[in-house]
């Protein structure tokens, strides 16, 4: 008999909702829920019951035998585990106090229990990986809108043209999100594609600029000086809703078309052409700020230019626009119970700077790899454990090798995951989570046209020696006696917990594996948006008060980026549909379909250092070389080389991904604390490393 | 007459390869086969736009196929709806078939040592539901469609 279970996918952090059919205790089918995907899902979702079944993965709890990385580990009880960890916080807590622990997570819904338990023990130090993803596109939305990333939805179904820089928005692939695009590409509407290469999202594109890596400010920039002088914007809305226009103005005054197109390496001539489309396409015309935008030293002012010309479309609560992401209150419902709520609220500063060295960013999660100085120098103060959940550092920041110097000061290194984080290898301690058709976890909340909550039930029970994220902060939490703040014992009690203020049941979740908080969605009356937007005058700030308080220009005068030297290249990197960066590179089926990256070098460029397709090309930066093939085409810059991120793993227990592709993270030498100072993201796109015809390709038959 | 076909809108496919995907769990396949294959031609520059076309390619389900009669043990059959399938109690994976085959569509499965290919997931079919790689299609560019006579 088949059993059918709601749940939410977890092989990448978009969580799709999902439909789950078991069997005999066995996964059977995976789809995506009909009610909100009709079915759809990709290829890594699919891929869920071989990581269940993986072997290559920790099966128990792990303790650390020989030295740091050297893969020596002892198979431990649960009990005996928490108990060892628990103790080694209690000594940190004793010796240096409760502010040197320091702990991350994905970000997301299911943080809540995390960063409960940091605040809980008495640590301010929660932290997540967003220095090296969307801290920039979050800092410049607040600038300018006083919303983070996430306080608008883009409808871009209805919307008429679609504007992309850099974002490879068909190959991060989150279904609903793909389908918006696909739709409205059906329904006539224009895609406009930006980047250093071609994409699968190019492909779909009506124009595309290949522009020389590092110049999308000033694209930007031209599109805003363009659209002012040919009146092509909402000048109502700008006058109602917006401060700074007039400088804003006299800021592009020089940024013509025709400067952008020598600087960017375009035709002036498409971007007239664009201009006049957007002109015809607007107000329905969105920009789509960026997701993953650590990238180059001035992405901060690109994502904030690109928001400025949202502002310019006024674009703003209308359809086919950028529309406020309600959550329950604004449906007069009320959301879920957060377990971060209860814990102390804490007045110890951060270690990392954010909020006292760094007043401009945001504290939320603060920025991860200002934790490497304090570990480093013991400034503001020392920090000595580091509980990283779902999280690798190791792959997602610059320069591994100066990462774990600094680690090298800790006391205690935890890894809770479902898979060998390379993080995880070097750690201490390996709490292995059940995978996500293996766990329950919170209640969350999705904000959207029509809010809605929705719970990840466990499909299967757990086939090996794992648990789940929340009994393991609880079975630590009891241990360390924070009891209190954690008031339930089993998932069914944190569920009826949460619920409680909502008046909602599990039974609620039972038809559709989520509940919707909206009947119908709602727009806010345009013409009363006034205190929407959450800067200090109440207004969109093309002038930002906030950044001239803390001595930052509202735009940064352009500066063209550095060419590389003779004989090297940009290191850009992006993501394939097959994998989720590092967390899949492992998974037996998607392995199969993409088993490693290449690197992507322009055909002249690779003609004049004698490098073939598919030869085999030494990277180097520094003192650190990967070897991987090459992929010779016409079209990508030849400024950049690129490849898939996540690949070049070097755990030899996952001996599939084991040494498979390179890694770019580990090219990125001494660029660990390379930072956009206004927007705080890493700037990951500043490497330039040099390429070269490898001693690995057969140069003779040796062999019989 | 083949009663069903799938078709794959390639203005929709975005090349995610997520029915190769869908298709091989949905069959419980181990590393190794892949009864379906997203392809596309290198890319060409269209009016500035380097763009592709993608192909979707499974069994073409032959009005008269070369596989079937080839087969010594009577487990390749096809259906009157024009599925062709493996029986997979009566196949000893001889791989007569994928030989046979003018584009080698049987597949080895090397964990059950028998020879496998698409079925258009006729169980799936048969219980009124659609193939893995159509309800699943990350876009919906996949479609089963229904032949009729005109």
């Amino acid at each position: 008999m088949r059993k059918s279970v709601w749940s939410m996918c977890g092989m990448c952090t978009v969580r799709c909702p999902i439909r789950v059919e078991v069997e005999d205790g066995a996964v059977k089918w995976i789809e995506g829920n009909q009610h909100l995907l009709k079915g759809a899902l990709c290829a890594k979702g699919s891929a869920g019951p071989a990581l269940v079944a993986d072997q290559e993965r920790p099966r128990q709890p792990l303790i650390r035998k020989g030295g740091r990385g050297a893969g020596r580990w002892e198979p431990v009880s649960w009990e005996f585990a928490l108990d060892y960890v628990a103790d080694k916080i209690r000594g940190i807590k004793e010796r240096y106090g409760a502010q040197a622990i320091l702990a991350s997570s994905r970000g997301g819904p299911f943080q809540d229990v995390v960063k409960a338990f940091t605040h809980a023990l008495g640590s301010p130090n929660y932290s997540n990986h967003d220095s090296s993803c969307g801290r920039n596109v979050h800092h410049a939305s607040l600038s300018l809108f006083g919303l983070g990333r996430k306080g608008f939805i883009y409808d871009i179904k209805n919307a008429r043209h679609l504007v992309l820089f850099g974002r490879n928005i068909l190959a991060s692939l989150r279904p609903a999100e793909v389908n918006q695009v696909m739709d409205m590409l059906d329904n006539g509407g224009r895609m406009t594609y930006v980047d250093v290469r071609q994409t699968l999202t190019g492909i779909k594109a009506d124009n595309f600029f290949q522009v020389r890596p590092g110049t999308d400010y000033a694209l930007a920039l031209a599109l805003i000086h363009e659209l002012i002088k040919a009146r092509a914007y909402d000048a109502g809305f700008v006058e109602r809703y917006t401060t700074g226009f007039a400088e804003l103005s006299a800021f592009v005054e020089n940024c013509s078309a025709e400067w952008a197109a020598k600087e960017c390496g375009v035709k002036e001539k498409n971007i007239h052409e664009l201009v006049a489309q957007i002109g015809e396409d607007r107000p329905r015309v969105i920009f789509h700020p960026g997701w993953m935008l650590s990238r180059y030293r001035d992405s901060f002012y690109a994502s904030r230019a690109l928001n400025c010309l949202n502002a310019l479309m006024g674009n703003i609560e209308i359809e086919g626009g950028l529309i406020f992401a309600k959550g329950p209150g604004d449906y007069g419902k009320k959301g879920v119970r957060s377990l971060a709520d209860l814990s102390p609220k804490l007045t110890i500063p951060r270690a990392d700077g954010v909020g006292e060295e760094y007043k401009h960013f945001e504290k939320g999660p603060g920025l991860f790899h200002l934790f490497y100085k304090a570990m480093a120098t013991g400034k503001p103060y020392p920090i000595k454990g580091v509980i990283c959940v779902r999280h690798d550092p190791f792959t997602c920041f610059p320069d591994p090798a100066a990462q774990k110097e600094a680690l090298d000061n800790c006391d205690l290194l935890v890894s809770v995951d479902t898979h060998y984080s390379e993080f995880g290898w070097y750690s201490d301690v390996i709490l292995p989570e059940a995978t996500y058709l293996e766990r329950d976890s919170m209640i969350a909340v999705q904000k959207g046209l029509k809010p809605r909550l929705i719970k990840r039930n466990k499909a299967i029970e757990p086939q090996s020696d794992t648990a789940c994220l929340c009994t393991i902060i609880k079975g630590l939490a009891r241990r360390l006696g924070l009891d209190e703040y954690f008031p339930f014992n089993n998932l069914q009690e944190l569920w009826a917990w949460q619920l409680e203020p909502t008046g909602l049941g599990l039974q609620d979740f039972e038809q559709k594996g989520f509940v919707e908080l909206a009947e119908k969605p709602v727009l806010f009356d345009r013409e009363k948006l006034d205190g929407k937007f959450k800067t200090p005058s109440g207004k969109i700030e093309f002038s930002s008060q906030k950044l001239s308080e803390c001595g930052f220009p509202s735009w940064k005068p352009y500066e063209s980026p550095e060419r590389p030297p003779k004989g090297q290249f940009r290191l850009v990197f992006g993501r394939s549909p097959i994998h989720a960066h590092g967390h899949t590179i492992n998974n037996p089926l998607l392995n199969e379909m993409m088993p490693e990256n290449s690197l992507w070098i322009n055909s002249k460029a690779a003609s004049r250092i004698g490098v073939n397709d598919g030869d085999m090309v030494d990277v180097s930066s520094g003192p650190v070389t990967s070897t991987v093939r090459a992929r010779v085409t016409d079209f990508i810059h030849p400024e950049a080389v690129y490849t898939v991120h996540g690949f070049g793993r070097q755990i030899p227990l996952q001996t599939r991904a084991y040494h498979a592709g390179m890694s770019d993270q580990k090219l990125m030498v001494g660029q660990l604390q390379n930072m956009d100072p206004v927007g705080g993201g890493l700037n990951l796109c500043e490497t330039f490393v040099s390429v070269r015809r490898s001693s690995k390709n057969p140069q003779r038959k040796v062999e019989l | 007459m083949n009663k069903y076909a799938i078709y794959l809108n390639s203005r929709r496919c975005i090349g995610c390869h997520g029915c190769e995907l869908h298709c091989k769990t949905n069959k419980g396949l181990p590393v190794g086969p892949f009864l379906c294959e997203i392809s596309h031609e290198p890319l060409k520059s269209v009016k500035g736009v380097p763009k592709t076309e993608f192909a979707f390619r499974s069994c073409r389900h032959c009005e008269d196929p070369f596989c079937v009669p080839v087969c010594p043990t009577g487990a390749m059959q096809k259906r009157e709806d024009g599925i062709v399938f493996v029986e997979q109690e009566k196949c000893i994976g001889c791989m007569a078939c994928a030989g046979a085959c003018p584009w080698g569509i049987p597949q080895y499965n090397s964990e059950s040592n028998k020879a496998v290919k698409c079925d258009y997931c006729m169980d799936r079919i048969d219980a009124g539901l659609k193939p893995a790689c159509v309800t699943k299609c990350t876009t919906h560019a996949l479609k089963l469609v229904t032949m009729q006579e005109l």
